[in-house]
């Protein structure tokens, strides 16, 4: 039951997290993509053996955010909120 | 083997007898006996058959290590499998009964198997009864196979409960080293978990003894369990850590003897693994016969439970630790020789043979003599032991290293794992003043450990060699011999991963205990190589089997997947709905106790001819908020939702970015800066996380926000040609003229003190109205309309006669009429793909070349002819014949109409749209039909229902 830290509520079970998936740049628009450029985003991984970048939701308080985790490990390397623009 | 209680001694309350019954014969035991030394005190002998050969077996150790005394234990009637008779404790009118042994251990019908040894080596089912065909023999194979009996009465409730906790130090085994890491801890003000599987604290003092501080160990033991406590630790008995997991996470069976056990789960800061080690036996020629035992376990058979395991014994043993043994017997009356390969051993006042080995075992029930350098010396029972295993499992299972240590002829852990400490036995400090050393350092002691007479421990390893003649047994629960080893080398199985899996060697409910390090040692002799090169197998929890109910806790029945229940639920059973689960919700399937399908069909058929009540409220509500909820939604969505004027619905799909239909349902536009998703009952959590995370990744989460309402409302619908009739004799306030509210439009308005919300959406195809209150007003709404029903001939509807309304209209059910690889233009709609310039969710994925292939499955309507029944949903729609036949797509939906009297279907088929009038072959677990292909809607394709 590894432990993860939500930016916002701390160190929390793992059960309260929801991978996301690897951070991808969407391509678009849709009329200059490649079928291959869109396959890539669709459906490879970088799927790294060590530290791996992350996007998790916590369920709990439903936020978004990136973390970096050391896939052959379980360690936590880093963990932090997505960028907000500025008020 | 003539075992028997002595007259005095033991830990157990001689006042209180209790009677007992093995395989049927009554015995009588002391509380305080486990099964095992109550077994013994009556001297019996043979305990059970061993699993292949069922060969006599009897009880070779005293605790959780124990590989042969394996038993079925009936308390109050209730029978449990399995268990281990060295741990469970005697209970007065227990029924034990052995395993694997018909009809008794001692008697067992089984018993010339043994003869046919030479083609049942291990994996012989890899090569044998394998012709004519391996099924003609597996069920009798299978039969035989296995331990125990299952008792279908036992079902115990659901009430373990699971215990979370936390604290600064937990210590795993209460012996000489973790009672000293639990005083060091203790006395700094840390709070320590002081755990040991056993009734009572002090591990191997309590059959060994030991003065520690110059006083009894026991004193010097109570006064920690107070320190401990004082700290606001706890110390647990009969707890059993049986795990570790990611993030230190420590899991620990209790059982709690007036209570249901329960399930530990700490989260310490740091652990101290003080295990303890497990004796080996030594591997000579049959020595797996009754009366041959761990000399360590007769030793606490004598001390603990006043029992002496014979009266001729025979002590083989190549260390120091079993001389205690033997002297302490002797003590008590038994005749006692000693066997030892080294040159020299510990004095003794007993007659010592050394620089011998046993040869071999004479007798086959029960030990009668052994065979040593050319002579046999008679006796009744062979204590061996062939050194000390620590218990690193725990350290093992957290990723911890091993290396074997030829001083102490030891697998002992090397290396750190973060936040873990061994000490004591378990990490090869196999002295009284070594593991209260190293204790006391495990729990940060400052200042001198605690003092004991210094001691030694020397041992000569005696592994298993390649050569060794005879049978002889390495894991005596599977049976499996330094023979099979040898076979598994030859064939190749060297790793011990293969070993392993090739013989079952260390994969019974022992899990290997007293086998496994001398496997590896056999391995290693057999190919050339060290034990460190050879290896372990990969040490798993939990550490001793944990009943399933314990791990389950309180999620059983109802709670494993809890449904979603509606507000009106207790109304819908009052008039008699037989509920059922869709989508994760319980809804009503129809009403009342007539056959169902009459039931239905006649709700379905009244629908449209009169008016019909359904509750909805199960429907997904989300709401999407603020200035940019337009963006938001039009992203999310395949239909655009900007272009939706306020107080109007629009239906559509979402997509997944693979373009797949992942929901469809309806969108209501509240305001300019609000909006009402309605998706599919089941998938309104996918729906709302979806929306969430692309209103954090690609749009300014301040200015819009995602809201779920589902819970929040309660919806009515009102069906049926006579819908507005109903509505306007239930005296709501709302003005009703098509006009003011058209098809697919909705309005606001007050109901009984609260929000209502009329919309004019169909699932049925009929003039439909669906009203939304507050949940809290779901009942009094209900009554208003339902009251009315009978004045027009009307009634209550569920969900099967919707289901048959919506498909006679060709509205899909997304994952049901479409799968996983469904996209918008295979249900018909390509008006989005084709003309929206916006970016929006699987928009892409549209035009791949998979999305435009000619052979795509496209959604259809199917006929059968007059008078036939219904498709079977599921049936397949094939092309060619014999092993050219193939499918071309299926049937998903599929109802007796009774508005038209005859069956409908849908399906997907390939280039469906294309081949509308085609006749084609259905086919069914057999039987082939023919359907004609056609369009999805079967009733009112001009939609005059809507307005009618």
């Amino acid at each position: 039951m590894q432990i993860f830290p939500c930016p916002f509520c701390g160190a929390r079970d793992e059960s309260e997290f929801h991978y996301v998936g690897e951070p991808k740049a969407r391509p678009e628009p849709a009329g200059s993509v490649s079928d291959g450029e869109w396959t890539n985003y669709l459906w490879f991984n970088a799927n790294p053996k060590g530290e791996a970048h992350e996007i998790w939701l916590h369920l709990t308080c439903m936020e978004m955010f990136a973390m970096t985790r050391d896939t052959a490990t379980n360690a936590v390397v880093a963990s932090e909120a997505s960028a907000r623009p500025a008020p | 083997m003539t075992s028997a209680r002595l007259p005095t001694g033991g830990a157990l309350d001689r006042g209180r007898p209790l009677a007992f019954t093995f395989d049927g014969k009554p015995h009588v035991g002391f509380a305080g006996d486990s099964i095992a030394s109550a077994l013994l005190a009556n001297g019996v002998s043979i305990v059970g058959r061993s699993f292949k050969y069922h060969r006599p077996r009897g009880i070779w150790g005293a605790w959780t290590e124990e590989p042969n005394a394996i038993v079925d234990v009936t308390r109050n009637g209730k029978t449990t499998p399995n268990l281990r008779a060295t741990t469970e404790a005697l209970e007065n009118d227990m029924a034990v009964r052995s395993v694997n042994a018909a009809p008794t251990a001692a008697a067992d019908r089984a018993a010339l198997i043994d003869r046919l040894a030479p083609v049942l080596p291990a994996g012989f089912y890899y090569k044998t009864f394998l012709w004519p065909r391996w099924e003609t023999f597996e069920g009798s194979i299978r039969a035989m196979a296995g331990l125990g009996r299952v008792d279908p009465n036992n079902r115990p409730p659901a009430g373990n409960p699971q215990i979370n906790a936390r604290c600064n130090l937990l210590v795993v085994g209460a012996g000489p080293a973790g009672l000293a890491a639990a005083a060091a801890a203790a006395r700094a003000g840390r709070t320590v978990f002081l755990l040991d599987d056993h009734a009572e604290i002090g591990g191997q003092l309590l059959h060994r003894g030991g003065a520690i501080e110059g006083s009894d160990w026991r004193d010097w033991a109570r006064d920690i369990v107070r320190a401990v406590e004082a700290a606001g630790g706890r110390v647990m008995t009969r707890a059993t850590a049986y795990g570790v997991y990611d993030g230190d996470l420590v899991c620990a069976l209790e059982q709690r003897m007036a209570e249901p056990d329960a399930l530990w789960r700490i989260r310490p800061q740091k652990i101290v693994i003080s295990a303890g080690a497990i004796e080996r036996p030594l591997i000579i020629p049959d020595n797996d016969r009754p009366g041959v035992m761990s000399a360590d376990a007769a030793l606490v058979y004598l001390e603990r439970f006043g029992v002496l395991v014979g009266k001729r014994v025979v002590v083989a043993t190549n260390n120091d630790s079993a001389h205690a043994v033997a002297e302490t017997l002797a003590e008590a009356g038994a005749e006692v020789e000693i066997v030892d390969p080294r040159a020299s051993g510990v004095a003794s006042t007993l007659r010592v043979t050394h620089g011998a080995a046993i040869e071999g075992v004479v007798g086959s029930r029960s030990v009668e003599a052994v065979r040593i350098g050319g002579r046999t010396h008679d006796c009744d029972a062979l204590l061996l032991s062939g050194g000390w295993s620590p218990t690193v499992h725990l350290y093992a299972q957290a990723r911890g290293r091993l290396r074997y240590d030829e001083t102490r002829a030891a697998l002992v852990p090397m290396g750190r794992v973060e936040n873990m400490t061994v000490a004591g036995a378990a990490n090869g400090a196999f002295t009284l003043a070594d593991a209260l050393c190293e204790g006391h350092d495990a729990g940060g002691g400052e200042g001198p450990a605690p003092k004991a007479p210094a001691g030694q421990y020397r041992i000569e390893a005696s592994w298993p060699k390649a050569g060794d003649e005879g049978r002889r047994w390495i894991d005596f629960q599977n049976d499996v011999t330094l023979k099979d080893v040898a076979l598994a080398a030859r064939e190749g199985y060297v790793s011990v991963e293969h070993l392993k899996r090739y013989t079952t060697l260390g994969m019974a409910t022992d899990q290997g205990k007293t086998a496994n390090v001398n496997a590896i040692a056999a391995m290693a002799a057999l190919t050339g190589r060290t034990i460190d090169e050879t290896g372990t197998t990969t040490y798993r929890p939990p550490f001793v089997p944990i009943p399933m109910g314990v791990i389950a806790g309180r999620r059983r029945g109802a709670l494993v997947n809890p449904l979603r229940r509606l507000p009106l639920e207790a109304e819908h059973r009052a008039d008699g709905a037989q509920m059922r689960e869709y989508g994760g919700w319980l809804r009503p399937a129809w009403y009342g106790p007539d056959d169902p399908q009459r039931a239905i069909e006649r709700e379905a058929a009244r629908a449209r001819e009169t008016v019909a009540l359904f509750d909805g409220s199960s429907l997904g509500k989300i709401e999407i908020i603020g200035p940019d909820a337009a963006k938001l939604a039009d992203f999310h969505s395949y239909n655009r939702l900007s272009t939706l004027s306020p107080g109007r619905i629009r239906y559509g799909f979402l997509l997944q970015e693979s373009g797949v239909v992942f929901d469809d349902g309806v969108t209501l536009r509240l305001a300019d800066d609000r909006f009402l998703f309605s998706c599919s009952s089941g998938h309104t959590d996918a729906v709302r996380m979806r929306l969430e995370l692309w209103r954090q990744d690609r749009f300014d989460a301040r200015r819009v926000v995602v809201h779920d309402t589902t819970a929040q409302w309660a919806t009515l619908t009102v069906t049926g040609p006579r819908s507005r009739d109903l509505i306007e004799a239930a005296g709501l306030e709302i003005t009703l003229d098509d006009q003011s509210l058209p098809h697919m439009a909705f309005a606001t308005g007050a109901f009984d003190g609260g929000p209502l919300r009329i919309a004019r959406v169909s699932f049925t195809g009929d003039r439909s109205y669906e009203f939304s209150v507050p949940a809290s007003r779901a009942a009094s709404l209900r009554t208003r309309l339902a009251e009315k029903l009978p004045a027009f001939g009307g009634g209550l509807m569920g969900l099967e006669a919707l289901m048959i309304l919506r498909a006679e209209k060709g509205f899909i059910v997304v994952g049901k009429d479409t799968d996983g690889t469904t996209m918008p233009h295979d249900l018909g709609v390509v008006g989005p793909r084709d003309s929206r310039a916006d970016e929006y969710i699987g928009k892409r994925s549209l035009l791949m070349p998979v999305a435009t292939d000619p052979r795509r499955k496209q959604l259809v309507g199917l006929s059968v002819a007059p008078g036939e029944a219904p498709l079977a949903t599921g049936a397949h729609v094939t092309a060619g014949a014999g092993r050219a036949r193939s499918s071309q797509g299926y049937v998903t939906s599929s109802y007796f109409s009774p508005s038209l009297g005859r069956p409908i279907a849908l399906g997907l088929i390939e280039a469906g749209l294309s081949r509308m009038g085609e006749a084609v072959s259905v086919y069914h677990l057999g039987p082939e039909r023919s359907a004609t292909i056609m369009s999805p809607v079967a009733l009112d394709p001009e939609g005059t229902r809507l307005h009618a």
